[in-house]
């Protein structure tokens, strides 16, 4: 408290100088490193193991990144709705929105040395990872300049200087290569862990059991983060699981239970996460969330769920309004300047959709890149080696 | 219960038109006098008059004194020939998930056995609305929401099945198939064999599959060429809301584990099907529009793009013959080959991959029955063998396009 009251203080002394400088956003506040403890709304829940401290560490500098990061990200899955009501996304999309405070909570604790692993419902996976806005829109609507050279869509995005592995299709189907990932990490000696993020619904995929049985036995430094949003597509936890505590559903691999929508709570958990694995192997964490698109673009959301369900959940628990309600009563920006924040940041979003809008399309030869490595010159594909290649008339 | 055709090889009410494709009835017109000829064999195929040349589904229809498994592919009579849809009177109109969840609906009615697993399949209605209603219908057993296992829920299906229940295991999307692929190839499609005949699996699997609207790589595979070397199950391939009903009646009725392909661009096809209770043959192909310069194989999505070539080769002149094939294991060859003794020419084209697809099978295969009578190499088109690309311009040319088709043509029938 005595903390908040000092910047308090050095805000108004400030003041007339920030305005001078007509640059509202970034006054010195937002570089205070100072710690601040804050404590999660919400307790956390263990299995096996202890429970990390209710107290997280954090500072002004984080909460308002978490609050930039967010509403980034925010806006952009629903830029992304829009694009694709207009039909420059096509085919599957699905949003994170409601889901950001784990994208960002998980980066605040870890480094870019750690991998990260995820499912189809991976922008903002992709942009907490250092993608850019632009590469994400591009590859959305399938031009060349996205991050898979428009190949990959919605569901593909990867990001290897970042150690971020995708961006997957198949429900579940990260999760033993997450393993594998760990199991390299572990081999190399990097001191760096692996976070395999799958769904409630990915929980009862068999490929979990056997890559979890295997990493518990090789103590890997897996961490599988079970992003429980309660619904798998149409069906929600309490019809597909008979034990909706994914947590515990290592049995032998301790686990603990995280109010996903607490950015902080997640960091903690995390932080508290890695260091488990890098001394004792796996552990499963399992981030009670929530999104508020139904499933995919394809999907209303609501024939499963009641809209009441929705709204309920976006008023008490949306993660950003947590933050924004943080940096108010901690003095560390104003209404006015999280609005200025805001709007910067649709601009942002904007501008990148209009770059991405102009980028071209891939040309024909891209169809056959990336095939095979080229090496010894193998151009050609297929059990009889022609060149496969039909030219249109 | 809706009205039952009598006889088999009288029925001129029966008699149902092959022309269900869209704008096929511009093409039937000119090639009407080669119809009848071909009449009389499909009478045999597939009536319960005498000889029964094809596997399951036939005899067992005969068995169970049903009526009349019509013979979908060409009408009995040369009376009704150019007709669009059917020669029946009365027939409603309806999309072609509709009629397969009409088909799956009336099975459910017909026999208690029969059980549809699958993702959402249930409160949710499907997610291509094909189990639509169903739940609601039959109860949460008989319509059972399966958790995201498809190894698991597709062996539990085939343990079902070899007690005696019939179920319909549906996967959301064919390539989840791929987690089951244990379970296909080595229960469902070996344990009739392994135990020497003592289990039977009639169970139905089911999904859309293929290359949609830009779905992605994952989400775009088409699994009939993985799935055709196991043996012991059966293939086929919808394409229209007639055959579509017809064939998953057929698949549920069969004693043989049946593989249902659907395609994710084909739900929304519009057409109109009889009132009266039908049955497509399994084994059976489906001629589209007979001629007689080129025999065109082809089935599923790609028959629309093949009869969107059709139109521009009349009019340069040619007469092709387009047969949807339907059946991908075991392939029709009694149709095929007569269609090749006749033309001499084989085009095949296919959404497959050019390795390993039904194609290059199918090409095996005619090459080794009917060398003699092709005047030409058989040609076959296939999709790239590549991953199927998210961009639209690359996908599209991922498939093969009905300009290909044309070309192809005129390079054969040089």
């Amino acid at each position: 408290m005595a903390l908040s009251r000092l910047s308090s203080r050095s805000n108004t002394f400030l003041k007339p100088a920030i305005t001078a400088l007509h640059s509202p956003i970034r006054r010195h506040v937002s570089t205070d490193t100072s710690p601040i403890t804050i404590e999660t709304a919400v307790p956390f829940t263990s299995h096996l193991c202890e429970s990390p401290s209710r107290s997280v560490e954090t500072s002004s500098e984080e909460i308002l990144a978490f609050f930039r990061d967010m509403a980034q990200m925010r806006r952009m899955e629903i830029a992304a709705d829009s694009l694709y009501k207009a039909k420059l996304i096509r085919g599957f999309c699905h949003l994170y929105d409601g889901q950001e405070a784990l994208a960002v909570g998980m980066e605040a604790a870890i480094t870019k040395k750690d991998a990260i692993i995820t499912s189809y419902r991976d922008h903002c996976t992709f942009i907490g990872r250092g993608g850019k806005l632009v590469d994400a829109f591009s590859e959305l609507m399938g031009r060349k300049t996205g991050c898979s050279h428009g190949k990959g869509g919605s569901m593909h995005f990867y990001k290897k200087d970042a150690s971020f592995y995708g961006g997957h299709g198949i429900v579940g189907a990260q999760i033993p290569l997450g393993c594998g990932l760990a199991f390299a990490q572990k081999y190399n000696k990097d001191e760096a862990v692996t976070f395999v993020l799958y769904g409630d619904g990915a929980a009862n995929q068999g490929q979990l059991f056997e890559a979890l049985n295997i990493a518990a036995l090789w103590d890997l430094p897996a961490i599988l983060v079970c992003e429980n949003n309660h619904y798998g597509m149409g069906t929600a936890t309490w019809r597909s699981a008979k034990s909706p505590a994914y947590f515990k559903r290592g049995d032998y691999v301790p686990g603990l239970k995280v109010d996903g929508m607490d950015a902080l709570a997640v960091k903690q958990a995390c932080k508290f996460a890695k260091e488990h694995a890098l001394k004792n192997g796996p552990i499963i964490l399992e981030m009670d969330t929530y999104r508020y698109h139904g499933h995919s673009m394809s999907d209303p959301g609501s024939t499963y769920r009641t809209r009441d369900e929705i709204s309920g959940v976006r008023q008490v628990r949306d993660p950003i309004e947590r933050v924004r309600k943080l940096l108010l009563s901690h003095d560390i920006a104003t209404e006015k300047e999280l609005k200025d924040m805001e709007k910067e940041i649709r601009k942002e979003v904007d501008d990148a959709v209009a770059q991405a809008k102009e980028s071209p399309v891939p040309d024909s030869s891209e169809l056959f890149t990336n095939m095979y490595v080229k090496d010894c010159g193998v151009e050609s594909f297929g059990a009889d080696r022609k060149d496969l290649k039909v030219t249109l008339p | 219960m809706s009205a039952i055709l009598q006889g088999a090889g009288a029925g001129a009410a029966a008699a149902l038109s092959p022309f269900n494709s869209i704008d096929s009835n511009k093409v039937v017109a000119p090639s009407r006098s080669s119809l009848s000829v071909r009449c009389k064999r499909y009478i045999v195929a597939g009536s319960d008059d005498g000889t029964n040349q094809s596997f399951g589904s036939s005899s067992l229809v005969a068995r169970r004194s049903q009526p009349l498994m019509i013979p979908n592919a060409v009408s009995t009579t040369k009376a009704d020939t150019a007709a669009s849809s059917t020669s029946s009177k009365s027939g409603h109109e309806l999309l072609l998930f509709e009629a397969l969840q009409e088909g799956l609906e009336e099975e459910m009615d017909r026999d208690p056995h029969v059980c549809v697993m699958g993702e959402d399949v249930g409160h949710y209605g499907g997610s291509y609305k094909v189990t639509k209603g169903l739940a609601d219908k039959f109860g949460d057993l008989r319509v059972l929401d399966t958790p995201i296992c498809e190894n698991a829920f597709t062996g539990m299906g085939i343990g079902a099945a070899m007690t005696g229940l019939r179920p319909v295991i549906e996967g959301m999307n064919m390539g989840f198939l791929l987690l089951a692929f244990n379970q296909i190839s080595n229960n469902c499609g070996m344990l009739h064999y392994t135990s020497g005949g003592q289990f039977t699996i009639p169970v139905v699997i089911r999904g859309p599959g293929g290359v949609g609207r830009q779905l992605g790589a994952e989400h775009s595979q088409r699994l009939e060429s993985y799935f055709q070397s196991i043996p012991g199950i059966q293939m086929v391939a919808c394409s229209t809301p007639y055959n579509a009903k017809g064939l998953m009646k057929a698949a549920i009725r069969s004693e043989n584990p049946v593989i249902l392909f659907e395609h994710v661009l084909l739900y929304n096809l519009k057409e109109s099907i009889p009132d009266e209770e039908y049955i497509c043959n399994l084994e059976e192909a489906e001629m589209v529009r007979p001629g007689e310069h080129i025999t065109i194989l082809t089935y599923s999505r790609m028959r629309y793009h093949v009869m969107q070539a059709a139109k521009t080769l009349v009019n340069k002149g040619y007469d092709p013959e387009v047969i949807d094939i339907r059946s991908l294991k075991p392939f029709d060859l009694h149709t095929i080959g007569n269609s090749v003794k006749k033309t001499h020419r084989v085009l095949i084209v296919e959404e497959c991959m050019r390795t390993g697809g039904i194609g290059a099978s199918l090409t095996a295969a005619i090459n080794e029955n009917f060398h003699d009578y092709l005047d030409a190499p058989v040609m076959c088109l296939s999709s790239q063998d590549v991953p199927t690309p998210y961009a639209g311009t690359l996908e599209e040319w991922t498939v093969v396009q009905p300009a290909q088709i044309v070309t192809a043509v005129e390079q054969l029938c040089q």
